[in-house]
């Protein structure tokens, strides 16, 4: 038998420690929260633009996501994000841009499929799961706020 | 009947097949990296030209073949098989590049062990005397492979730095009853090892067993100490799986550390992206194909173990939870 029992697994997990590299944590949170800020930043231009003119408070929110929404999108297609995700890891990811990145970067690769089985069914391979768990919690949060408070 | 086994597992030769040609095709960062001189041809887009990386892994392969074929002056007509495996399921790459040729055709799935695979199954067939000429080719593309295993290619996320980067390449080779060039002298075929690595971005812990299992079985059953070999070459464990691998070995009295390189490691100059180092069917099939045959040739080593090792898994058995059963098999060759 080649497949190892639990104690070999486990003995092999426990020598493989002191080989295994360290991950960048640190760097990666600094460089991570200079970059979603930098993003935030960005956005908050737009907001601030937008409010300076004539437009009504919540109209320049929902504009200023769509902008943020538009540029995610615009550097994917440019091939520009999935670099600025290399570098900056949750800084590019968590920002509303990341969402567009992740739901612009499977529509153009699995174009090749076709509209329907391609783009359409695999559009949102990665955003998927956010979604159906972010409309879950804000369905349990809301349904808290109704009977509790 | 004589069989031309020794100890447990190795096959020897007693009439070597010969390695006749070798030709490999890179994309462009294998291009740029440190034996980008090396390889006959280096793609400048990593589509090719085509519609679809698929396409474009395939074309890479044919071109491997064409040019292997041409080197060793031989026509479509001359070869007996054609052994071929890449990554993507149903080994598509290989499909679609066999059904350009007039030549019978076997589809093998090694993972980044078809190579040796490969050359070894062809060894067999001509050592057999069930054919004159084989061509023995693996291929893999980055994107392909990536958009299967992973995510989109234009999808923006970090990897942990025991992640492998899947190489956009090919390589082939034309294995011949005679001629010259370096000759298989045994190939040792691996069994599949399992040490509960998950992880699959960490495939160098899950191949050094099975490499690790292979080599020590090699040196068992040939009666040989690694001073035996000018070079014992992994493909591909990466930079962290090699350390492993040989302190591995070293356990089991094996001190290959000075005779040591990994194909991942010698493809590509280091960088967060490529991380622990190169991977994929391509990988040690152009690091072969492009330098070592060469150096073998050449007479720059008399003999080597080419080790190429494969991760068995698929996204699917990894996201039910599954750990990656992991295989190596060993081709001993000696210049000529």
């Amino acid at each position: 038998m080649t497949k190892a029992n639990i104690r070999e697994q486990e003995a092999y997990s426990v020598f493989l420690e002191d080989f295994r590299p360290k991950r960048p944590t640190f760097r990666n949170i600094v460089v991570a929260f200079f970059t979603g800020g930098m993003i935030c930043a960005v956005g908050q231009g737009v907001l601030s633009y937008l409010l300076s003119g004539s437009m009504p408070e919540k109209q320049a929110y929902a504009l200023t996501s769509s902008v943020m929404v538009f540029l995610g999108a615009f550097l994917t297609g440019l091939g520009v994000y999935d670099k600025l995700g290399i570098f900056a890891g949750m800084g590019a990811a968590l920002p509303i841009t990341g969402l567009a990145n992740s739901v612009v970067s499977p529509a153009m690769e699995y174009k090749r499929e076709g509209f329907v089985l391609g783009v359409g069914a695999r559009m949102f391979q990665v955003a998927g799961p956010v979604i159906v768990y972010a409309t879950l919690a804000a369905t349990i949060v809301s349904l808290i706020k109704l009977y509790v408070f | 009947m004589e069989f031309h086994r020794r100890g447990t597992s190795t096959c020897v030769f007693q009439e070597m097949p010969v390695l006749v040609s070798a030709a490999a095709v890179v994309g462009p960062r294998e291009g740029e990296g440190p034996l980008g001189d090396l390889f006959d041809m280096v793609y400048s887009t990593t589509l090719l030209g085509e519609t679809s990386w698929e396409k474009a892994e395939s074309k890479m392969l044919r071109q491997a073949v064409d040019l292997a074929l041409a080197k060793a002056g031989l026509e479509e007509s001359q070869i007996d098989f054609i052994i071929a495996g890449d990554l993507l399921n149903q080994i598509i790459s290989s499909a679609y590049m066999a059904r350009e040729y007039d030549i019978p055709f076997l589809g093998i799935y090694g993972a980044c062990a078809t190579m040796s695979e490969g050359i070894g199954l062809g060894a067999f067939l001509i050592a057999g005397r069930f054919a004159r000429y084989v061509v023995a080719a693996s291929s893999s593309h980055h994107d392909a492979a990536e958009r299967q295993f992973r995510y989109p290619t234009e999808f923006g996320h970090q990897r942990p730095p025991t992640g492998q980067w899947t190489a956009t390449a090919a390589g082939a080779v034309v294995l011949g009853a005679q001629g010259k060039g370096p000759r298989v002298e045994a190939v040792t075929i691996g069994r599949v090892q399992d040490f509960g690595i998950s992880e699959p971005n960490d495939m160098g812990s899950a191949m050094a067993p099975g490499f690790a299992d292979t080599v020590w079985r090699h040196f068992q059953d040939m009666a040989r100490q690694p001073e035996d070999y000018d070079l014992v070459i992994s493909g591909d464990l990466g930079n962290i799986g090699s350390m492993i691998a040989r302190e591995l070995l070293r356990r089991k009295g094996i001190a290959i550390d000075d005779r040591h390189q990994d194909a991942g490691v010698m493809l590509y100059h280091p960088s967060p992206e490529v991380g622990a180092g190169g991977s994929g069917c391509g990988c040690v099939a152009c690091v072969f194909s492009g330098k070592l045959w060469k150096e073998l040739y050449n007479k720059q080593y008399g003999r080597i173990l080419l080790v190429a090792t494969g991760a068995l898994h698929s996204p699917t058995s990894c996201q039910q939870g599954e750990t990656i059963p992991c295989v190596a098999h060993a081709v001993s060759i000696v210049s000529g």
